[in-house]
């Protein structure tokens, strides 16, 4: 740890410009030039074999696509970008903000072998240019890491205070959505599905972001949610309402299980487990063809009725009466979207003020306490196990309670629906906003499942970018971007009431 | 060390031969032991770190323990913890109530049931949250029984409420006590090196302890300092009537404040006694200045009281 | 008998691979205290790797077997060296001494972005790969003509892992990158004041685990002619268990537990279902790291307080 401060105070800053000692130009662009072409071998080496070569499924055998072109473009890309970004921390910032933006301009009109070379070239010029802008700005090359927190954490507090105002809008707009005139079928679409990934996130944040605990496996909570509600329904034809509440026991219940052995572990140990337990979840319901129908999954999971008292059909059977009817409206199959986007909203809902409201409870507390030191936590007569255990299973519960409503939404569940790369995604919904913070959140999962929604095209890079941006982020600012954390409780606001509450922000 | 007469061992097991060695103090007039270590014993692998260590400690007295550096001291207090389980011995605190033997408790059993707290070489607080929330969070199994285990909590009901306020008037006080309430509100990594051992302490005390483990509590402090938390350690036995055992290099706070000191070295107890008697044990001042060193070293070295 | 007689070859066969890749975990975790999560797709790099370089070496007509298979060795090795050296460059230095999460999180992060960066680049249909070592030795035949066999190719994997195995050890046992090695295992501050690089041993060690990797990859490819890009995560998860079966951090360990997780799966396999092979290593690990988390041989571990 001594060596990697010491390290970090020595590249806190190189010299400003003009700063370097003797070489001038000169020197400069000799370092500059060895800087990128050690990056580009390196690029080389990364690309070569798995960009150039390319392996097609041929007759008789492979055969191999050349893509040399691309290769020696990405390399030439990554030599100009660490070139100018090593000339401008020597101190020439100025030309290297006009040339980066004329290599993203030129970028732009020139022909690119592959559409996401080209989206590289662009963002790459701007983001070079953003970084000798902000150097000549500044005169300096880099923030310290201190500095960085310490700004992006001032930001952060912002935000939570803005939460205040912020929230009851953004409840009342996500209300009255369904009614704009630009909500159609498709756009609800997405909305029910953003949600029902805030929900998750939400629900990972309790283990993650509040606990501490790197939950990998949390897909597998979604799983038993969804299963439980599937198979109820088939078997015992249970309604959705009455399979609600189940759902969210019964993955409760696995996750008391399952969190049972592995609690006592440490926090690598315990998220790799979990990543086991997940999968072994998802080769069960694979493999037990009798019990969950195997690869081909359940199909005809009865969709939810008005609670209970009016389906969303079109002719009712017998003497039952549609929603429609109910309400005296013409038969609209949006009728059940609505109602489903209202649903996943409430849920959502329920588990944002279940974790506001825990957080201000003993039990809240010690799940913070346990991921800031747990042996203090133990020194205190905190029980570890039964603290972790409870966040573990609540965390799952939420989970089942979302698996439900997918399997509803759906109407149809296999077990492909539950794979690892699920559980990324919900982690990374957590992590990028910001561990512990609800807010980040909700903006999480409107770029990460939001955008690629939108933009179709960009879905098959859409796991590549979340991979790009976990290790960037957690380069960046390790606890998530919109990460701040306020007191649960303080003196301050008990002496001068409720007005006080926004000052704690500046006491930190 | 005098036998206890009030204690009987759990379980009626004969009581250790080296526990009715006789004491250099007398027994007259000082309270009831509160810890007894008897046979108290720690191996890693081949390496004894703590040899068949015996004391006392009582109730509404500090004792401290000192040695040199790789004495054993910080060993004793995890066995005492429960972050080890000790090779061989019995730890027995009495709360006057109810005996525990603290070798056969879990960590957080000890904190919780035999309300023993501590506090560590190298602080530990929990350095995100607030100074406020870590006495909170101290107080955190009487605050789950008031909140109905979440249930009353999350319902908002008053017996949550008013226990919540209980609480934070218990951690007012320790504030103002530690001069901490300005910093009520203060992310706790962002205090000052003084006021975090302070707020250690003021942690430790909001768990309302029987016996109190400090564990260096004096390293990193100026000579003021140093000389306040004296001060407060008086005033933690005598005005809250608890035990306080005490890790420290510091003489100038053992030798002004400890009611019994035992003297560790190399794993095995070397001496124990009231402070005046320690000063001038040879054996003590050999394993701290080396052989051959005038008689009261011990008291140059470390400031006499 | 004869049945599981070939079972255990297959086992062993299967064990040596993994075995190989749990070298990197374990020398990973010696040296860093963290799981390198990218490892299983640097696995599956060499992987497909290997299935470029038979590929093209084809189209220009190198079939002599012993020549490409070498080619195909060396090239894994050091593409993935490259790989290995980008991971500890990117996901792992910069994070060094921040709060532990973030490093596990960035190596997840950087695991999930290789895998889809295979996909992307190379397709995510399965490679097929026309075998390249035939023919076998059998070794018994029952009386209903069941033949227990030894395939050339098995015989090559489990040769090639031993005399890797050796070199490994020699290198870390006899050479300055070795001591420097297990001296930053042991502490990395006191073998930063000694003169020894620090960075680049960790660098080192996350190349080295990554060529054996690499290695590993190529194994597979020739014993099971297909591989796709999703082969690292299951991969990855075996032999990590593997890593910690053996006791996590020795390196003799890795290699064992490697061969035992082999064997037991290929006995799962055989006699119980195969369906849920790949239960059986989960599970494993899940007992393994309950009741004995440090392994066969690795140290105990204490929590310090």
């Amino acid at each position: 740890m001594t060596t990697s401060s010491l390290a970090s105070t020595a590249s806190i800053r190189r010299p400003p410009r003009g700063g370097t000692t003797g070489g001038g130009l000169g020197g400069a662009v000799a370092t500059a030039l060895a800087d990128g072409v050690i990056a580009a071998a390196v690029a080389f080496l990364f690309t070569l074999p798995l960009v150039g070569l390319r392996t097609e499924i041929a007759i008789g055998g492979l055969a191999i696509n050349t893509r040399f072109v691309e290769v020696a473009v990405a390399v030439a890309l990554v030599f100009l970008g660490r070139f100018g970004l090593s000339l401008s921390a020597a101190g020439y910032p100025v030309p290297v903000l006009a040339a980066a933006l004329a290599v993203a301009g030129a970028s732009l009109a020139i022909d690119f072998p592959t559409a996401p070379l080209q989206l590289i070239a662009v963002a790459g010029g701007l983001i070079v240019a953003m970084i000798a802008g902000w150097t000549a700005y500044t005169g300096r090359s880099t923030l310290s890491r201190a500095e960085r927190q310490k700004r992006m954490d001032a930001i952060g507090a912002k935000v939570q205070v803005w939460t205040i105002w912020l929230a009851p809008i953004a409840i009342t707009f996500a209300v009255l959505l369904p009614f704009l005139p630009f909500a159609d079928r498709r756009f609800l679409d997405i909305a029910i599905l953003i949600l029902t990934y805030i929900m998750l996130g939400w629900g990972l944040n309790i283990i993650v972001g509040l606990a501490g605990l790197l939950d990998l496996g949390f897909v597998a909570f979604y799983a038993v949610g969804a299963y439980s509600y599937a198979l109820m329904a088939y078997h015992f034809d249970l309604s959705f309402w009455a399979c609600l509440p189940l759902a969210g026991l019964f993955a409760a219940l696995a996750g008391l299980l399952l969190g049972f052995p592995v609690l006592r572990l440490r926090g690598d140990y315990f998220a790799i487990v979990t990543l086991g337990f997940g999968e072994i979840i998802r080769v069960i319901l694979l493999n037990w063809y009798q019990f969950t129908g195997g690869p081909d999954g359940i199909a005809g999971i009865p969709r939810p009725s008005f609670f209970g008292l009016a389906e969303f059909i079109r002719r009712p059977r017998g003497d039952d009466v549609a929603f429609h009817q109910m309400f005296g409206l013409d038969y609209s199959s949006l009728h059940r979207m609505i109602f489903l986007y209202y649903l996943i909203l409430a849920l959502a809902l329920i588990v944002n003020f279940f974790t506001v409201r825990i957080r201000r409870l003993p039990i809240g507390r010690a799940w913070e306490a346990l991921r800031e030191d747990d042996i203090a936590c133990a020194s205190l007569g905190i029980n570890r196990t039964n603290i972790k255990l409870a966040a573990f299973s609540i965390s799952a519960m939420w989970g089942g309670f979302a698996g439900a409503f997918f399997a509803t939404r759906q109407g149809f569940i296999s077990p492909e629906s539950f794979t690892f790369i699920e559980s990324a995604i919900i982690l990374s919904v957590v992590v990028l906003g910001g561990m512990g913070s609800q807010l980040g959140v909700v903006v999480a999962a409107f770029v990460v499942i939001g955008l690629p929604e939108w933009f179709r095209e960009l879905e098959q890079y859409r796991m590549l970018a979340f991979g790009a941006g976990m290790v960037l982020i957690m380069l960046w600012r390790p606890r998530g971007l919109l990460s701040h954390r306020e007191p649960t409780i303080t003196l301050a606001r008990r002496r001068f009431g409720r007005a006080a509450a926004a000052t704690s922000g500046e006491a930190t | 060390m005098t036998a206890p007469d009030d204690w009987e061992p759990h379980g009626g097991e004969p009581r250790g031969l080296a526990g009715a060695r006789p004491d250099a103090g007398s027994a007259a007039g000082r309270p009831r032991p509160l810890l007894t270590v008897e046979h108290l014993t720690m191996r890693f692998g081949g390496l004894v770190a703590v040899s068949d260590v015996s004391f006392t400690a009582r109730d509404r007295e500090i004792t401290a323990i000192i040695g040199p550096n790789g004495a054993g001291k910080t060993t004793v207090f995890n066995c005492m913890t429960g972050f080890y389980a000790p090779t061989t011995g019995r730890l027995a605190l009495d709360t006057g109530r109810d005996v525990f033997l603290l070798e056969r408790l879990e960590a957080y059993k000890i904190a919780r049931h035999a309300r023993v707290a501590r506090t560590f070489q190298n602080i530990r607080l929990f350095a995100g949250m607030s100074v406020l929330e870590n006495l909170i969070v101290a107080q955190h199994n009487k605050l789950m029984k008031a909140s109905g285990f979440s249930v009353f909590g999350l319902l908002g009901l008053p017996i949550y409420r008013r226990a919540e306020r209980a609480a934070v008037e218990l951690a007012r006080y320790w504030l103002e006590r530690m001069q901490l309430t300005e910093a009520a509100d203060w992310q706790a990594g962002n205090l000052p090196y003084g006021a975090q051992r302070r707020l250690e302490i003021a942690r430790a005390m909001c768990s309302d302890p029987v016996l109190l483990c400090l564990d260096e509590p004096a390293a990193g402090l100026n000579p003021r300092e140093s000389a306040e938390l004296s001060e407060l350690l008086c005033f933690i036995r005598d005005s809250h009537q608890i035990g306080v055992l005490l890790i420290e290099h510091d003489m100038s706070v053992v030798m002004g404040i400890s009611d019994h000191v035992v003297v560790l070295d190399h794993g095995c107890k070397i001496a124990e006694g009231p402070p005046e008697v320690i000063k001038r044990t040879p054996a003590v001042i050999r394993a701290y200045l080396g052989e051959e060193e005038p008689d009261d070293a011990l008291a140059v070295a470390g400031g006499d009281p | 008998m004869e049945y599981f007689l070939q079972q255990s070859i297959n086992g062993l066969t299967l064990g040596a691979i993994y075995g190989l890749i749990a070298i990197g975990y374990t020398m990973v975790y010696g040296i860093i205290g963290m799981i390198n999560f990218a490892h299983g797709e640097i696995y599956m790099i060499g992987a497909f790797i290997a299935v470029i370089s038979f590929t093209v070496l084809g189209l220009f007509g190198i079939t002599w077997v012993p020549l490409a298979v070498l080619i195909a060795l060396v090239m894994a090795m050091v593409f993935t060296s490259v790989y290995g050296w980008i991971i500890e460059r990117v996901a792992y230095r910069p994070l060094r001494g921040s709060f532990r999460l973030a490093a596990l999180i960035s190596a997840i992060g950087m695991s999930i972005f290789l895998q889809n960066y295979v996909q992307l680049v190379q397709g995510a249909r399965v490679k097929p790969v026309q075998p390249i070592i035939q023919g076998s030795v059998s070794l018994m035949e029952r009386a209903d003509g069941f033949t227990v066999s030894l395939s050339y190719l098995q015989m090559i994997i489990i040769l090639l892992t031993l005399v890797l195995m050796i070199a490994f050890w020699q290198l870390i046992m006899q050479t300055a990158l070795g001591r420097a090695q297990r001296a930053c295992e042991q502490d990395k501050v006191m073998a930063g004041l000694l003169g020894i690089n620090v960075d680049r041993t960790i660098s080192l060690t996350f190349v080295l685990g990554a060529a054996l990797a690499g290695v590993a990859g190529v194994m597979t490819t020739m014993y099971y002619g297909v591989v796709d890009f999703y082969i690292g995560f299951l991969a990855g998860i075996k032999a990590f268990t593997a890593a910690v079966l053996g006791g996590i951090g020795s390196l003799p360990g890795a290699m064992l537990g490697g061969l035992l997780i082999g064997l037991i799966e290929a006995y799962w396999s055989a006699y119980f279902t195969i369906e849920y092979k790949d239960v059986a290593a989960f599970s494993i690990l899940v007992l393994v790291l309950i009741f004995r988390p440090s392994g066969l041989f690795g140290r105990p571990e204490i929590e310090k307080v």
